[in-house]
């Protein structure tokens, strides 16, 4: 894992002293308001529907025990007693006091973690794979190059004030988990023909009000030119992306309206004018941030076998834990959706208990998942049963990865003060509802947002449920076919929209189509896009 | 019916006008009539109040009723969260909302 | 006009009158020029020589093309001043100079307490720009 040096800590404390000075200015009556949000949203502070709202960011979703146990501790100490991880990899608190915000800050400074640009106009924090640097399905270790980027972003002095958010995304597996090709940039470490390492830069992808997939502009970048070529798309987005409707703001309406082939002109002239600017790092930075990347020390000669014989166990790790790229070892997942819960908040107790169970069975390491999940990415698979153990009695056992239940929804009306529905209440009864079906129905991914603004990534579900207000009552439209993995696809409505309970049942005629149709082993998303809509529609309408 | 609320600066806590100052309870609201600029005006810049706005309400016989369902979640608190609500021993909270 | 209200060079004040980048390119002796968010910083580079102030407009400080007006200009070599005018806050003043300003002139003069803390806020910066600092990376591999 990344460790801060002198610098990078200077970084983060100095930052820590700049935003006890801003909100000091902010009570004093020295900064209104509208000058005041700006900058605390630049360090995840939001005002929300019930409180102050702080997200702490999770540079490409990799944590430390100490950092998760910490993150455990503000909670308890400064929130009631839980946190929400999102869909971004970070983890944020409801009930924060604008008076204690700086002191948080401080605690996460002490373990290496801000709230640094995870909200506002700027770059946010950078998501990466959740299997990073485990899966045997990756070239290389992606997060040394977000973390290149994660500095070349932090408090970047022309990039603070841009259109609007902007979002990268960095992998280096063909089996995209990060959702790489819905960013405003996706970067795919990959290798040429010539055997070299380089980057492929996808712009202009996202969710939202008007979703679009990032084409691909330039399938090469050389790695001693990645910051100055993200320079370049940066300032080109800067320059010419839109201010005049903060709807159509982002790098991919400018992506769609210049046409794939002039912003990609306009990228590449202005990278050959910043390459003679010397902005790039050396060589050795990256390896010098490569380093404290390197393998933890994996045991050799380890049983591949796992003693099968509780079959609720056995059942878990057929569905919570992905092959390791080192003999011996497994990559497990700790769903955060229990029957009937919240998707993806954690009590400071259990957030504490998954610190200490990476600590014991993980190299002390963790990873935060854009489904809202927990990764313990190196548990050996001789210790799978006792980690199940524990987590079976922290509540934290529930084998659903990737199934219907483990849906991702964003806070919705219950919190968020931009939405119009809620998207918790209808994530519960979906979960109640389908509880126990989860090896009849298999892989299916199921999303839900409270708004247009999509946080929930209901465009990418196989289902997708997308809350809107109709007259002053929530009502929910269904979408079907999206995805978000190496085989990207926005989905489609279905038709109207349904109330609460209506949306489950039209869920539910839908799984009945998918189990009726099915053929061999396809997943609700194969059957969907081999039979199309209709079927579908009939089901739900007819 | 008019009424005011808002965030409690420092705290971010929801707050509602209830004439001679912010109250937790949303029964507390008064109808401000046509001053809701002008108090809105006064308390955000005496630092009392964050993101003050009025609203459309009505006075039922449980008291003060928001017309939109967001405030109501707001008076209330997480509909799925009632434990942290002001009001967690009232199982009937979070159908008042809907 | 707003008074400048730090300066971070030793020549003398340039007292003409800025004039749009569009009337420039006419005017053969004006030798001050506003650049508009909207403007095209590039325009101006074929004239570096005969320039001695830009002024740069923030109407609002939540439009940053002015950063990167700023950043074209110093990278094509121009070494005269370069001033942010309109809506300059303290809290921008070290991005600012960062991206080359060296003249602020805030339709809102801001506390001289505040901007000392402001310049003196970041012992270090991670990237490099055309100003004198020397980026993290660099203090690292020499
Ligand atoms: S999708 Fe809308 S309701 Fe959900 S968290 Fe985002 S902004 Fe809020």
């Amino acid at each position: 894992m990344y460790k801060y040096d002198q610098y990078d800590q200077a970084m983060v404390d100095a930052r820590v002293a700049e935003f006890r000075d801003q909100v000091r200015r902010r009570l004093d009556g020295t900064l209104p308001e509208d000058k005041f949000r700006p900058l605390r949203l630049m360090n995840g502070l939001y005002l929300q529907l019930h409180a102050y709202m702080l997200r702490v960011a999770v540079p490409y979703g990799t944590l430390s025990s100490a950092q998760m146990r910490v993150l455990g501790d503000i909670a308890d100490k400064y929130d009631r007693g839980y946190g929400h991880f999102t869909t971004r990899q970070n983890i944020q608190y409801n009930w924060i006091k604008l008076e204690d915000a700086p002191d948080i800050l401080a605690d996460l400074a002490k373990v290496e973690m801000h709230a640094i640009q995870t909200s506002g106009n700027c770059i946010r924090n950078i998501s990466s794979d959740q299997y990073a640097g485990a899966t045997a399905d990756e070239l290389i270790d992606p997060r040394p190059y977000a973390e290149l980027l994660r500095q070349w972003s932090s408090f970047h002095p022309e990039f603070s004030y841009l259109p609007r958010k902007f979002k990268i995304a960095v992998i280096a597996s063909a089996t995209d988990r990060a959702a790489m090709r819905l960013h405003d940039i996706g970067i795919e470490i990959v290798r040429n023909e010539q055997g070299e390492i380089g980057a492929a830069f996808y712009v202009g992808g996202g969710m939202g009000r008007t979703p679009m997939i990032a084409p691909c502009i330039n399938a090469f970048v050389p790695l001693d030119q990645l910051i100055t070529y993200s320079e370049a798309c940066l300032r080109v987005y800067n320059r010419y992306g839109r201010r005049d409707n903060k709807y159509k703001a982002r790098i991919k309406i400018l992506v769609h309206e210049l046409g794939k082939d002039e912003y990609t002109r306009q990228v590449e002239a202005e990278f050959a004018h910043l390459l003679s600017q010397g902005i790039e790092p050396p060589l050795a930075e990256l390896e010098r941030i490569k380093v404290q990347f390197a393998d933890p020390a994996f045991e050799t000669g380890l049983p591949d076998s796992v003693d099968r014989s509780d079959p609720d166990f056995a059942v878990w790790v057929d569905r919570n834990t992905a092959a390791h790229r080192v003999p011996g070892y497994a990559i497990v997942t700790i769903s955060l959706k229990p029957v009937g819960g919240i998707p993806g908040d954690a009590t400071a107790d259990q957030i504490r208990l998954m610190a200490d169970l990476a600590k014991e069975y993980s190299f002390d390491e963790l990873r935060v998942t854009h489904a809202q999940n927990i990764v313990l990415p190196h548990v050996r698979k001789a210790d799978l049963y006792a980690l199940w153990t524990k987590l079976d009695e922290a509540g934290l056992s529930t084998a659903n990865l990737d199934t219907i239940g483990d849906i991702i929804a964003c806070p919705g009306l219950d919190y968020c003060s931009l939405a119009n529905a809620r998207s918790i209440p209808v994530a519960q009864k979906i979960s109640e509802r389908f509880a126990g079906r989860e090896a009849e129905i298999g892989e299916l991914k199921l999303k839900i947002s409270g708004c247009i603004n999509a946080c929930g990534h209901h465009h990418a579900g196989h289902i997708g449920i997308l809350g809107v207000d109709r007259k002053g009552t929530e009502n929910y439209q269904l979408l079907l076919g999206g995805s978000e993995g190496a085989d990207t696809s926005l989905g489609q409505i279905t038709g109207p929209g349904f109330d609460e309970d209506g949306i489950v049942g039209a869920i539910e005629k839908a799984t009945e189509v998918y189990l009726a149709n099915k053929q061999g082993e396809e997943r609700f998303l194969d059957t969907y896009r081999r039979v199309g809509m209709a079927p579908f529609k009939e089901a739900i309408y007819g | 019916m008019k009424i005011l609320t808002g965030n409690d600066l420092k705290s971010g806590a929801v707050t509602w006008w209830a004439g001679n100052g912010w109250s937790l309870h949303v029964e507390d609201a008064v109808d401000v009539g046509t001053d809701a600029e002008t108090i809105l005006a006064r308390e955000e810049a005496a630092r009392r109040v964050v993101s003050g706005y009025a609203i459309d309400a009505e006075k039922t016989a449980d008291g003060v009723r928001p017309a939109h369902i967001k405030d109501r979640i707001r008076a209330v608190g997480p509909t799925v969260r009632l434990d942290l609500s002001l009001k967690p021993a009232d199982p009937a909270a979070g159908n008042w909302v809907i | 006009m707003v008074e400048v209200q730090l300066r971070f060079r030793d020549d003398d004040a340039v007292a003409d009158p800025a004039v749009t980048v569009d009337a420039f390119g006419d005017q053969t002796n004006a030798a001050a020029v506003r650049i508009e968010p909207g403007d095209d910083a590039r325009d101006l580079l074929p004239h570096l020589e005969r320039i001695r102030l830009v002024e740069v407009n923030f109407p609002s400080f939540g439009d940053g093309r002015g950063y990167s007006a700023a950043r074209i200009l110093r990278e094509a070599g121009y070494t005269g001043e370069l001033r942010a005018v309109g809506d300059v806050a303290v809290d921008q003043l070290h991005a600012m100079r960062r991206c080359g300003f060296d003249a602020f002139a805030p339709e809102h003069p801001l506390d001289p307490a505040h901007t000392e803390r402001a310049f003196a806020t970041w012992p270090e910066v991670y990237q490099a720009t055309t100003d004198d600092r020397t980026p993290i990376w660099k203090l690292r591999h020499g």
